[in-house]
């Protein structure tokens, strides 16, 4: 049980990642697509800054009377990997909208209606 | 300056690409474009020449010595990728400006065009240059982003919706790698590739690397387009404009196979990845359905840029089969055709985007009697179009002959002969684009003479290639024994 609460924030990490890539994969309009993949990308960052976490360690500064230190890495990759996150949906965003204005829906079952029968 | 080439290749397009944002001067950003290209091509030919004199070059970034600073670490696999890639990009961007006027009418602002084009260069040489996991998913993202970007801009409207699409599966793909990144910077604690490999000694069996390795299989074979994760391919393909589709046809999914020798073959090792883990009994079989399921859709597709596409999703086969072997000739097959395919793609796409200048469209039926009308475009695309099929003095033939042989090695005959059965398909779909071109009238309407061939700005580029394709299919020395060594080092039998 206690393995169980201990690895709270992996079971988070799971639940948002598994939600994130059942909405890119069930849903069929392209905002909600966008927002589940974000989702998805999110999970990985909370995972990433997990593992960075030493236990009852502190900012890594050197100072006296602290020996234990978190592993700043982790957080430095995630920033820029939520960079890289905001651009992708930034271009996302940007190519619905010109999906929106060519097509005037932006519900994948119906963009596919009209190439069909285009 | 001699020393910092490995990160000036890739430093080159990366600085380029904000300064084309400057200097909005449409012929001004054109030529800039195109000479940062062609510099950086010289550099990537240096980088290969001091490769081969020298052995492999590690670069410190920042003077921050590996494991802790980023490494850039060129060997002759990745001087090899940097050449095709930075070679392409330098062919295509001299290729680009006739094009791009007529297919672009709505982006006046060509610059843009040129920002994203040098963007995704500059992300496609990080991949190949660096030596540091994280970076190869930074790089990975930049390529991605800016390949987004120019599929979408496209004349047909379709082509908005095969950008998004590419844009959620490579996103999928890639976030998929940067999990596998991440379990492994867990066991091991370090992201530097060749460090790497040395602390997953003792942990490779615990369950957290194994998962690693799944995600990194699937990551990766999203991002390659390996049959059945390619749907995001044919259609993006199809709708880019041609300047980007012979870019990306020959580069982007070249780059993604590198990517997987590289993490299976120097991080993970060949005996945990092929030995223990049989990665081979997952490829092959994909490798092999992909052949074959995406030769004969290529076959019945009337939109010849789709045709050519799907023939790529093949292509890809052709590569992963040849690594799925582990052995010497395997892999050499699987590099050499890396190259060679990269080659034959970029003429025959760049030939479409001459049809599609000329012709407005790349149906099936547009291009009767174009053998007669754009006499060496269609000699062109029958040249590579032979080279695809693997005829002999041609690049095609040199990887299907490793192949052949790296299957017969291993006493599988029966893939020997699937090789040799689906280069048959590759003739049929060759073939149809030939039969109309050559041996159907040309279309009345158009009236005598309406159409010309490309202008020489055009074919220049084109034709380059395709001495090129028969230049390295007559003597293999440079190619083929490039890639036997790189092979060589990659399984670890040379010293």
């Amino acid at each position: 049980m206690a393995d169980v609460l201990g690895l709270y924030n992996y079971w988070v990490v799971i639940v948002l990642m598994m939600t994130g890539f059942y909405i890119v994969v069930a849903r069929d309009n392209l905002i909600k697509k966008i927002i589940g993949l974000s989702i998805f990308q999110t999970s990985v960052f909370l995972l990433f800054i997990t593992v960075g976490k030493v236990e009852g360690g502190t900012a890594p500064i050197l100072a006296e009377g602290f020996d234990v230190y978190s592993n700043p890495l982790p957080g430095v990759l995630i920033l820029t990997a939520i960079v890289v996150g905001v651009a992708t949906t930034a271009v996302a965003l940007g190519l619905v909208v010109r999906i929106n204005e060519e097509y005037g829906t932006i519900e994948e079952g119906e963009i596919h209606v009209q190439d069909v029968e285009a | 300056m001699e020393e910092h080439l490995p990160v000036l290749v890739v430093l080159v397009p990366m600085l380029a690409a904000p300064l084309c944002l400057l200097l909005r001067h449409r012929t001004a950003v054109t030529g800039f474009a195109i000479a940062v290209a062609w510099l950086t091509f010289a550099i990537s030919v240096l980088l290969l020449l001091r490769v081969l004199d020298q052995g492999v070059i590690s670069y410190e970034l920042g003077g921050w010595p590996p494991p802790w600073g980023i490494e850039y670490r060129i060997d002759l696999l990745n001087a090899f990728v940097l050449i095709l890639v930075a070679g392409i990009g330098a062919i295509v961007a001299t290729w680009s400006p006739a094009s791009i006027s007529v297919e672009l009418p709505r982006y006046e602002r060509h610059y843009l065009f040129y920002t994203a084009y040098l963007l995704c260069l500059t992300g496609l040489l990080g991949i190949t240059a660096t030596g540091d996991l994280f970076n190869v998913f930074v790089f990975l993202e930049i390529s991605a982003l800016s390949s987004y970007v120019l599929i979408s801009m496209g004349q047909d409207r379709r082509a908005l919706t095969s950008a998004y699409q590419y844009l959620i599966m490579g996103t999928l793909g890639a976030t998929f790698i940067l999990i596998g990144i991440g379990l492994l910077y867990i066991m091991t604690g370090t992201l530097n590739m060749a460090d790497m490999a040395v602390q997953l000694e003792g942990v490779r069996d615990t369950r957290t690397v194994l998962v690693a390795f799944g995600f990194f299989v699937v990551g990766i074979s999203v991002k390659m387009a390996l049959f059945p994760l390619h749907l995001w391919l044919p259609n993006a393909y199809a709708y880019a404009p041609s300047v980007v589709t012979a870019f990306l046809a020959a580069t982007a999914t070249k780059v993604s196979v590198y990517i997987l020798l590289r993490f299976f073959f120097t991080v993970f090792g060949h005996e945990f990845a092929f030995g223990s883990m049989r990665l081979w009994v997952f490829l092959m079989p994909l490798a092999l359905i992909g052949i074959v399921t995406a030769s004969l859709v290529a076959i019945f597709q009337n939109n010849i840029k789709r045709m050519l596409a799907y023939s790529s999703v093949a292509q890809i086969g052709y590569m992963v089969l040849g690594i799925s072997f582990a052995s010497v000739n395997g892999l050499t097959g699987g590099i050499v055709h890396l190259f060679n395919h990269g080659l034959m793609k970029c003429a025959l796409f760049l030939a479409m985007g001459c049809i599609v200048m000329r012709c407005g469209s790349v149906h099936i039926d547009e291009m009767r009697g174009l053998g007669r009308r754009m006499p060496w475009t269609m000699a062109a695309f029958v040249a590579a179009g032979l080279s695809l099929i693997g005829v002999p003095l041609t690049v095609g033939f040199i990887s299907k002959w490793y192949l052949v042989l790296a299957a017969l090695e291993q006493g599988l005959w029966p893939v020997a002969a699937l090789v040799l059965l689906s280069s048959l398909l590759a003739a049929v779909y060759v073939w149809r684009v030939v039969e109309v071109a050559y041996f159907h009238e040309p279309r009345a309407v158009d009236g005598e003479g309406a159409i010309t061939d490309a202008p020489l700005s055009l074919l220049l580029p084109m034709w380059a290639l395709v001495i090129a394709i028969f230049y390295f299919g007559i003597s293999t020395e440079a190619t083929a024994g490039i890639a036997r060594m790189a092979a060589e080092s990659l399984l670890g039998t040379s010293p």
